[in-house]
């Protein structure tokens, strides 16, 4: 891989998102070399998938708050860091060495500091019938229609909670799409419990566009709401989607789409595999890593900033990012940070308000978090809530006993769609916490390696060590 | 088979020739290979490595890895990461998980 300018960088940033990029061009700046790495074809991660490609080019179609990506990038572009995409690491250890591969070639490079901004995955939403082709995340399709301009155009039912799932539905209507059908998953007293916690949220910018967003959606879909049962249907392909409501009422409709979505968690894998520590989150339902207040991790020299340090959106993702960057190069003995330093945790604090709000609204009910029956749990390896139920029946104490006894969370995707489920599922049958539970021990490669990308690797003793264990 | 996504009117992008499991299809330039797929009203329905039932890509986002696809030669590569490029020769992943695969 000789597109690198270095094997050695005072900075290394994983992921091109709102973090990444303001990471990345805070360090750059500032005069530290900095590599940023992401794995997708362009810059702006989920948030501002498609910035520099997508073919929506009339502005409206997907709103100011897209479009600001362009100055952050603006930013990254003038700031001299180095930006490699399609590029995916594999591994980080705790010696700052970071592994990655690209355009089927293996490298290593040596870090000094260590930002990961890989943001947030969708929250698993495990119902019967999830794996059926035409099942796909609310992201899923917010992603095709950013980067391909793709919508929608046959029976569509969009299901779930939070306020991506609106905005996606305002978007897709807006575009010419077609939903048909909303399950509005928010439990029945969701709204009573937030509502002491509303006055923060009714000071920012998004509770406006929240309420404009929500008029437009039900002004042309039809909602249903309290619903507390969904089952997709169908052979080999989605053919339709049952439900039930908290009423007792059952509904269904034919449809070849169904997009799903419960709020999005922190994607911890990268981070959990450099052996940073992590605490269960009792109000986002969700791992997130231990970090002090510039955002480093309990592995020294190693930061987490974005979604991925705690669910927080665009605002806070920008700032977790400037913080990060600012105290990375503070810890390297690069001074003049100060005054940007305590910017960056301002920025950090105004983004924050109205979260908690937003948080117990939008808590997903355990029906959807934890299934019964013979629901898939792990798509990868075909194992069902039952099958794991019988597990601990006969023993099973935590998710890396589960490995042996069903090759949960071995497949390719590495646990990452099945974990948070395993962790609440088990926790349930044995009668205990998430956190006495714990996750899947992560290891290096977080991503799976092809055979020719191994060998190309140089042959340090640090580098093998990196990879075979 | 109609597909369940369409392209907006207002997308403009040129066009370019992929080949799945040897049939032309014509992508627009800058989709992934995933999307390239769904948006071509063929049947990509790829088998499950342990049961061999039929999957379609699921986050679109490199998470879920229910994309796999072969791509010039290269077997499980995630379809919805990569871009589509001019003749590019795309298989769909038939037939359940063969050891040492
Ligand atoms: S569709 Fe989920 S990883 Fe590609």
């Amino acid at each position: 891989m000789s597109v690198l300018r270095s094997d050695n960088y005072d900075l290394v940033v994983v992921g091109a998102g709102p973090a990444g990029i303001a990471a990345a061009a805070a360090a750059a700046k500032a005069g530290a070399t900095t590599l940023l790495l992401d794995e997708n074809a362009g810059p702006g991660g989920q948030v501002w998938r498609g910035l520099t490609s997508t073919p929506l080019t009339n502005r409206d179609m997907l709103g100011k708050d897209f479009w600001d990506g362009q100055l952050e990038l603006e930013k990254l572009r003038s700031s001299g860091a180095e930006v490699l995409q399609r590029a995916t690491v594999w591994s980080i250890d705790p010696s700052l060495q970071v592994g990655i591969s690209h355009g089927g070639a293996s490298r290593i490079v040596q870090a000094r500091r260590i930002v990961i901004a890989t943001g947030a995955m969708e929250r698993p939403f495990p119902i019967p019938g999830w794996t059926l082709p035409g099942v796909m995340t609310a992201g899923a399709a917010q992603t095709m229609l950013k980067s391909s301009g793709l919508v929608p155009s046959e029976p569509t039912v969009i299901a779930g909670q939070g306020p991506l799932l609106w905005l996606l539905a305002g978007q897709i209507l807006r575009m010419g799409g077609r939903i048909d059908v909303m399950l509005d998953t928010t439990p029945k007293g969701a709204f009573a419990a937030a509502l002491p916690k509303a006055f923060g949220f009714l000071t920012t910018p998004y509770f406006r566009k929240g309420l404009k967003m929500l008029r437009e959606v039900r002004s042309k879909v039809r909602i249903i709401k309290h619903v507390t049962r969904i089952e997709a249907q169908g052979d080999g392909q989605l053919e339709r989607v049952v439900w039930e409501t908290a009423g007792g009422k059952r509904g269904e409709m034919a449809s070849r789409l169904l997009l799903l979505h419960q709020g999005v968690v922190p994607n911890v894998n990268l981070a959990m595999s450099t052996g940073a520590a992590h605490d269960w989150d009792g109000l986002q339902l969700c791992w997130r890593p231990r970090l002090d207040d510039d955002g480093q991790t309990t592995v020294p020299g190693i930061y987490v900033a974005g979604d991925g340090a705690g669910i927080g959106g665009v605002g806070v993702a920008l700032a977790r990012g400037r913080v990060a960057a600012r105290a990375a190069l503070t810890s390297l003995g690069k001074s003049g940070q100060d005054a940007d330093l305590s910017a960056a945790r301002a920025e950090l604090a105004k983004a924050n308000r109205g979260r908690e709000f937003l948080d117990l609204l939008y808590k997903p009910a355990e029906q959807f978090r934890i299934p019964e029956g013979d629901t898939i749990v792990c798509r990868c390896e075909e194992v069902r809530a039952s099958d794991i139920r019988s597990a601990v029946d006969i023993g099973a104490s935590g998710p890396n006993q589960l490995k042996a006894y069903l090759r949960t969370g071995m497949g390719p995707c590495q646990g990452r769609l099945c974990g948070l489920t395993v962790t609440e599922l088990m926790a349930k049958a044995r009668g205990t916490t998430p956190e006495q539970i714990g996750y899947y021990r992560l290891r290096a490669p977080v991503k799976p390696l092809t055979l020719s990308e191994l060998a190309d690797l140089p042959m340090e003793p640090e580098a093998v060590k990196a990879v075979v264990r | 088979m109609t597909p369940m996504f369409s392209h907006i009117p207002a997308d403009q992008r040129p066009t370019l020739e992929i080949f799945v499991d040897g049939q032309s299809v014509r992508a627009r330039r800058g989709d992934t290979v995933s999307a390239a797929l769904l948006a071509s009203g063929l049947d990509v329905r790829r088998d499950s490595a342990v049961s061999g039932v039929p999957r379609l890509p699921y986050c679109m986002m490199g998470v879920c890895f229910e994309c796999l696809v072969t791509i010039d030669g290269v077997g499980n590569r995630q379809g919805c990461l990569i871009p589509v490029a001019p003749g590019m020769r795309v298989e769909i992943q038939r037939g359940k998980r063969e050891l040492g695969k």
